[in-house]
């Protein structure tokens, strides 16, 4: 159904821990991962899925490590690609950093995971939080708390244990609007969507039941009432804790919350948006002598609003040299490694117009190897504005317990994959 | 390995932090002996120290089984993190000391029995993952206990563990009733145990197939519903995985499943998703079209799959490989998403790739705009693989959306201004597929595309373009001294190149023969004397032959026209696709092959099939099927379109049955002087080829898929599916075509006896005869004559009986026709008066032919002009018929009458009775509208037909029950 066993390798494909669930996969097929990586790297054809007789690997890479699920099976694979990047969710939770360092740390605990996480290629429970409440990487000192398996893990609430308590009980839900746009070299807007998420952090005591009102456009119209400042919302993701048929069917937004961060819940707005920082750009190369890139930026929000460090980041050929820049705020500079001019500015009022201009010099014997044609990207973020104008209009908390407790909402949108073509 | 462990100390050493590396210290040589000492330690720290330090070696690869008494020995303990790096140790070892684990076997059964559940859970879960036959007999009783558990975490755990002993040991869980437990786990008031109770049993109904486990119900469907709103992620991922492969009984369950699964399309992980888009894509194929539900569900679909393109770059490639069949299937959820396709640049290659695949599947007359300024774009990336691709995706949508073929030609045009090579060649190669789809329309290129001729080093850009030069050679001045450029270099060329040299070389010769004598003289020697090819040697002597006895067959032949290359050429083939959605989210769509293609001892597993359309419970099925299309000896014909060795073969067979004459022994050890012996053969051989020409086509890459649609191609699969061909959903079939019949007794014919049909293969239209010698003496000198007919039928080429037919042989003939002769009207109409003449005499006899020989394959009228030519011909022309003692579905007739041209363009259902809609053509133009009114349970079907020459009627009634009853 999903991996027969997984493994966790080096960059140079040593084995650092592994765990077979299965048993019908050989555990030495794993020595034949590194040479076809490195084949497909060649080829240019690099793939997360690669086999080699009957076995197949299914692999992610974070930092210095790549997690490779076997099978021989027809697997689900969204699932098992689903899973390791749980399993990286869940050991970034337990060591900070999930590394090769940290693997060989913390090979006891890790392996206490890796037999808690999946069962014959199940998996099972994934949720590190609970998992935090049973196996704990001081082994020594939590023995009593450890003896109990917490009624969290087969519960139908597997995601909040019974008993937290907090003297003051807040709740702070944090709006998050990303915007992605790419633009062509002519200056047309391809595509533009708005990613929203809404995150909690979560200080409530006991098992409280939450309702998150939005203006949701939907919601709206079936309750008949005047739809005029609402979103709508093309496509809704939701927590685990989330009741799926509620919302399916009334599209209330119920459910007893994590306990401290999560992710709630994501959207995505398809409605066309202006680019919030609109990017205008000659970039003029002469052959063996010198590049000229002169940048407009825009802001195209409210007056009210300021955008927070901005970043414009311009691509220059790799053999570019001594470079000259003149902007009218903010400051330019050449960040070589990346082949980038990164032009900074602090703090940008709607409205603005800002003027960036950068002269490179060019090696008389030209790079014959061609280079891609990387766009400019902008980084931003606008604090207390959304760009969908989506609202929480209210966050009811109902324990039984019967005490008063606070939400408190930040709206913040910035910049998620913000592109624009050039024509250099 | 040592080193990393030894390194690793060395790194540490200085650290202030104590870690676990510090275990990995003591693997030195005779540490063994000292971990041996210290495992046996009275100090429980010490020895948990100890069993730390023989993890932390057994990490690293080292052989640490020697220490297996010792280790077991500290398994008795009540400190939890030992117990569970021990059961770690046992585990990985007991296959290797089987006699040993045998001692571990009491510590698991007083484990499960630990009033501690984690304890408990702990020794199910280890000892289900000992794969030693010896202690499975031990585990049944703790297993037992535990799916009883009081405790969830245990009862789920066990749970999983039924499957571990099942795929140890089949008969042992069956013969101790493990899976009628299992069974009623799905049953458990726990969510988490039921998904896994579910997981458990569909891993064990995989690996049996033929188990009948997972007897699925609406009772237990309704269990697993109720369920999937409480378990965790992955428990939802196993319950949607479950409920797909249920067949729900009828559209109004279809619709309640599909309501319960669609609020899955809401949740965070994009594998909940991608199962939940399974189940719905499967049911949803139940759902009647007409019914509100359905085009709710169809809109439901589009954001979650856009969504999916937001997740981890790995999802979304599992994601876009699906969509790419989603697309396929019903093209109607994505079409207006063009641009979440549109590729970034820091998208990894493979989301790229598939991006641009779908962006092609997407292209329309609306958006193909967009979409060529994108692929322009791209087209001038540096990623060399990418902008081929992105050049080749121009071609397509040239191919694709007629309307925007000369832009996509002048698009190429500037992209091989550019000079980069391999644009050029790419470019090349799409060009030759657009002339294929548009002949005769932008050939004012070719000259640009011969200026590029001596930069083309790939053998695809270099068979490309000397296809070009043959196919137009009539008005390429130079093709001579261009093809004759290539031919130096002939035997260092790959056989692509081969082969395509040789066929462009005999159609300039055929086009001009006076200056190219010596060029195809040259070409033919040395692809048949000089190479050692085998597929260019046999081409190389049917040219040969072909041009020597008769250039004219010759050019029919080789210059045959080319049916049209279509956008479907790279669609993936309807069967296929359809186990593909059954199989989403799975490697098997990721693939895009069934499982069977890669899953070792899966070769008997039944494929998956998608649910049959509302209405059609009955849905087509009857394996004789397949011989009611008339091709009784050979299978039905087959195009690969996934290039497999076996569909390879078959489609020799396209070609209908050549001869059963001469045996193929005959071509043993042939010279050139031998070469008559073949000559029979070969020749009617290629006689039946007439026309469908795909044996021509096959130099070039996507000719043979072009076939009309009457031939269905299994993939990929093994004989099995070939016997499936029948089964399939809405596939059409082959002609209708009647058993042979005797025309000319012996008695009449001085010893020949003649016996022949007719048949419609590949859209030609041909009789198909057996002559067999009952006299004393050879016959030679056949020929065969038709008198004036209703419809001019008339012999398309001269009756190939080349070989002298010797006393007692039997040799088959196809004889293709054609209808441009005189007409005159015959009584009964289909009468066909013969005169075949051999060297004794001239014979006499008639015969009658099915009318649906003559139905055209362009026999679908629009709707519209379907409704309106009905309702013009006036109702004096309309006849009735009755058709007693047929049993087909509307939906199994609509296919079988399409395999002969009758083609259903509507279909309504009034009071349980179906209505089809049908129209067809006939050769000479005429059109006859019909009405097939038939009702489930009812063998007597009523025709009524329409026709502004009611003289037809007749013989389409006769066909119509001829070709519903075979």
């Amino acid at each position: 159904m999903s991996a027969s066993a997984i493994f966790v390798l080096d960059l140079k494909g040593k084995v650092l821990i592994c765990r077979n669930y299965k048993g019908d996969v050989d555990m030495a097929e794993i020595d034949h991962f590194m040479p076809l990586l490195m084949q497909q790297e060649e080829e240019g054809l690099l793939s997360p899925v690669m086999s080699h007789g009957c076995v197949h690997f299914l692999w992610i890479k974070h930092s210095n490590l790549y997690l490779v699920a076997t099978t021989n099976k027809n697997s689900n694979a969204s699932l098992v690609y689903s899973f390791l990047y749980k399993i990286v969710e869940v050991f970034t939770e337990y060591f900070k950093e999930l590394e090769e360092e940290s693997i060989q740390d913390n090979f006891v605990v890790v392996y206490e995971l890796l037999d808690e996480l999946m069962d014959f290629g199940f998996p099972q429970t994934t949720d590190s939080k609970i998992l935090q409440e049973y196996i704990t990487q001081e082994g020594t000192k939590l023995e009593v708390a450890k003896s109990k398996v917490p009624t969290t893990v087969t519960n139908a609430v597997s995601w909040r244990s019974e008993g937290i308590k907090y003297k003051k009980n807040e709740v702070f839900i944090d709006v998050i609007e990303s915007i992605n746009v790419l633009v062509n070299a002519n200056g047309s807007v391809m595509s533009s969507d708005i990613v929203g998420s809404i995150k909690l952090k979560t200080m409530l005591s006991g098992m409280p039941e939450l309702r998150l009102g939005l203006n949701d456009r939907v919601l709206f119209a079936l309750t008949g009432r005047d739809k005029g400042k609402t979103v709508v919302m093309e496509d809704v993701k939701f927590h685990q804790c989330v009741r799926l048929s509620r919302f399916e069917s009334d599209r209330t937004i119920s459910f007893i919350p994590p306990d401290g961060e999560s992710e709630l819940m994501s959207y995505r707005i398809n409605t066309h948006v202006k680019p919030l920082i609109w990017i205008e750009s000659i970039i003029e190369k002469f052959s063996h002598s010198r590049v000229e890139i002169m940048v407009k930026a825009k802001g195209q929000f409210k007056k009210q609003s300021v955008a927070n460090n901005v970043e414009v980041r311009v691509p220059v050929p790799s053999d570019a040299d001594s470079p000259k820049f003149k902007t009218s705020t903010g400051h330019a500079k050449y960040v070589p490694e990346k082949n980038l001019v990164v032009w900074t500015i602090k703090s940008f009022p709607g409205g603005k117009e800002f003027l960036m201009r950068a002269h490179f010099g060019l090696p008389s014997v030209e790079n014959d190897e061609a280079e891609g044609k990387p766009p400019i990207t902008v980084k931003f973020e606008i604090p207390y504005f959304t760009v969908s104008g989506i609202q929480v209009r209210y966050m009811k908390i109902i324990e039984k317990s019967g005490y008063q407790a606070l939400p408190w909402v930040r709206y913040i949108t910035q910049s998620g994959d913000y592109q624009l073509r050039t024509n250099a | 390995m040592q080193e990393w462990a030894n390194q690793l100390c060395e790194n540490r050493q200085f650290g202030s932090k104590m870690t676990d590396s510090k275990y990995f210290t003591t693997t030195k040589k005779g540490e063994i002996f000292e971990l041996k000492a210290e495992l046996n330690s009275d100090k429980k720290e010490k020895k948990k120290e100890a069993v730390k330090k023989v993890i932390a070696s057994m990490t690293v690869g080292k052989d640490v089984s020697a220490l297996f008494p010792d280790v077991v020995n500290c398994m008795q303990t009540d400190n939890l993190e030992l117990k569970k790096l021990v059961y770690l140790y046992l585990m990985n070892y007991a296959k290797s000391q089987p006699d040993m684990a045998i001692m571990a076997v009491n510590t698991f059964v007083k484990d499960c029995e630990d009033p501690n559940p984690l304890i408990r859970a702990l020794a199910v879960r280890t000892m289900g993952c000992i794969r030693v036959d010896k202690i499975t007999e031990y585990l049944c009783e703790p297993l037992r206990k535990c799916l009883k558990d009081e405790d969830p975490y245990v009862r789920k755990t066990a749970a999983v563990c039924v499957a571990k002993l099942h795929d140890i040991n089949a008969q042992l869980v069956e013969d101790q009733g493990f899976l009628d437990t299992l069974k009623d786990l799905i049953s458990d008031s726990n969510p988490m145990v039921v998904a896994n109770a579910v997981a458990a049993l569909s891993e064990i109904a995989e690996s049996h197939p033929n188990s009948n486990l997972m007897d699925l119900n609406p009772q237990t469907i309704n269990k697993l519903l109720t369920a999937l709103n409480e378990c965790t992620e992955w428990g939802q991922i196993f319950i949607l995985d479950c409920l797909a492969n249920y067949t729900p009984r009828d559209d109004r369950e279809s619709q309640s499943i599909c309501e319960r699964v669609t609020p899955r399309l809401s949740h965070a992980n994009s594998a909940v998703v991608l199962s939940a888009v399974k189940v719905l894509m499967k049911f949803m194929e139940m759902l009647p079209k007409d019914l509100d539900y359905y085009g709710t569900l169809l809109k439901k679909l589009a954001p979650p799959l856009v969504t999916l393109l937001s997740a981890e770059p790995e999802l979304q490639y599992v994601a876009l490989r699906n969509i790419n069949l989603i697309v396929q299937r019903r093209p109607e959820i994505l079409k207006h998403e063009m641009k979440v396709f549109f590729v970034k640049y820091n998208d990894p290659i493979y989301v790229k790739l598939e991006k641009l695949d779908i962006m092609i599947r997407l292209a329309s007359q609306a958006n193909i705009a967009q979409v060529l300024a994108e692929l322009k774009e791209y087209a001038t990336e540096v990623d060399v693989d990418f902008v081929r691709k992105a050049v080749r995706a121009i071609g397509r949508c040239a191919i694709k959306v007629e309307q925007s073929a000369e832009r996509c030609v002048s698009t190429l045009l500037d992209l091989i201004q550019t000079k980069v090579n391999y644009v050029v060649q790419e470019a090349i190669v799409v060009i030759k597929d657009i002339f294929r789809k548009y002949p005769n329309k932008y050939e004012s290129v070719i000259a640009t595309l011969c200026e590029n001729l001596d930069s083309l080093d790939e053998p695809e850009a270099r068979a490309a373009m000397i296809w070009i030069v043959g196919e137009y050679a009539e008005r390429i001045d130079n093709a001579d001294e261009l093809l004759e450029s290539f031919l130096e270099g002939f035997h260092d060329e790959s056989t692509q190149v081969q082969l395509q040299l040789l066929t462009a070389i005999v159609k300039l010769f055929l086009k001009k023969p006076t200056e190219t004598q010596e060029l195809v003289q040259q070409v033919l020697s040395l692809a048949t004397q000089d190479s050692d090819n085998p597929d260019l040697r046999d081409r190389g002597y049917i040219y040969w032959r072909l041009l020597s006895t008769d250039p004219v067959a010759a050019k029919e032949v080789v210059l045959a026209e080319k049916p049209l290359i279509s956008e479907e050429t790279d669609l993936i083939e309807p069967t296929l696709l359809e186990e593909l959605i059954c199989h989403i989210g799975t490697l098997a769509s990721v693939y895009h092959k069934p499982p069977s293609a890669f899953v070792e001892g899966s070769r008997g597993v039944q494929h998956k099939r998608l649910p049959g359309s509302a209405g059609s419970g009955e849905s087509v099925e009857s394996p004789d099927t397949s011989s009611a299309a008339g091709i009784s000896d050979a299978p039905p014909a087959v195009i690969p379109s996934q290039g497999d060795l076996l569909g390879d073969l078959l489609n020799l067979d396209v070609t209908p049955p050549a001869t059963t004459g001469p045996p193929p022994a005959a071509n043993s050890g042939v010279q050139m002087g031998a070469m008559d012996l073949l000559g029979g053969g070969l020749d009617s051989l290629l006689g039946g080829d007439l026309g469908g020409s795909s044996a021509m086509g096959a130099g070039f890459g996507a000719a043979p898929a072009a076939m009309p649609a009457s031939f269905s191609a299994p993939v990929s699969g093994g004989l099995d599916d070939l016997f499936d061909l029948g089964g399939g959903v809405g596939m059409p079939m082959g002609a209708f075509s009647p058993p042979k019949t005797v025309w000319l007794p012996a008695m009449k014919g001085k010893g020949l006896e003649i016996s022949g049909t007719f048949a419609r293969r590949a859209g030609v239209f041909q009789m198909e005869l057996t002559l067999m010698n009952k006299a004393m003496s050879v016959m030679t000198d056949f020929a065969i004559q038709f008198n004036r007919n209703s419809f001019g039928i008339a012999p398309a080429g001269p009756l190939q009986v080349l070989t002298p037919l010797s006393p007692n042989q039997t040799i088959e003939v196809t004889l293709p026709l054609n209808t441009v002769g005189p007409v005159m009207k015959m009584d009964p109409l289909n009468n066909l008066q013969v005169a075949v003449k051999n060297n004794i005499d001239v014979f006499y006899f008639s015969c009658q032919y099915p009318i649906s020989m003559l139905f055209v394959e362009d026999g679908k009228m629009e709707r519209q002009v379907f409704l309106a030519t009905w309702k013009d011909i006036p109702n004096d022309n309309e006849s009735q018929f009755q058709i007693k003692d047929c049993h087909l579905s509307s939906d199994a007739a609509s296919n079988k009458l399409q395999g002969s041209n009758i083609f259903t363009i509507a279909k309504r259902t009034v009071d349980g009775q179906d209505m089809l809609y049908q129209s067809m053509k006939l050769t000479n133009g005429i059109w006859v509208l019909a009405e097939l009114r038939l009702q489930a349970g009812n063998p007597n079907y009523t025709v009524s037909l329409k026709c502004r020459a009611p003289e037809v009627s007749q013989c389409v009634f006769q066909s119509y029950e001829a070709v519903l009853k075979n």
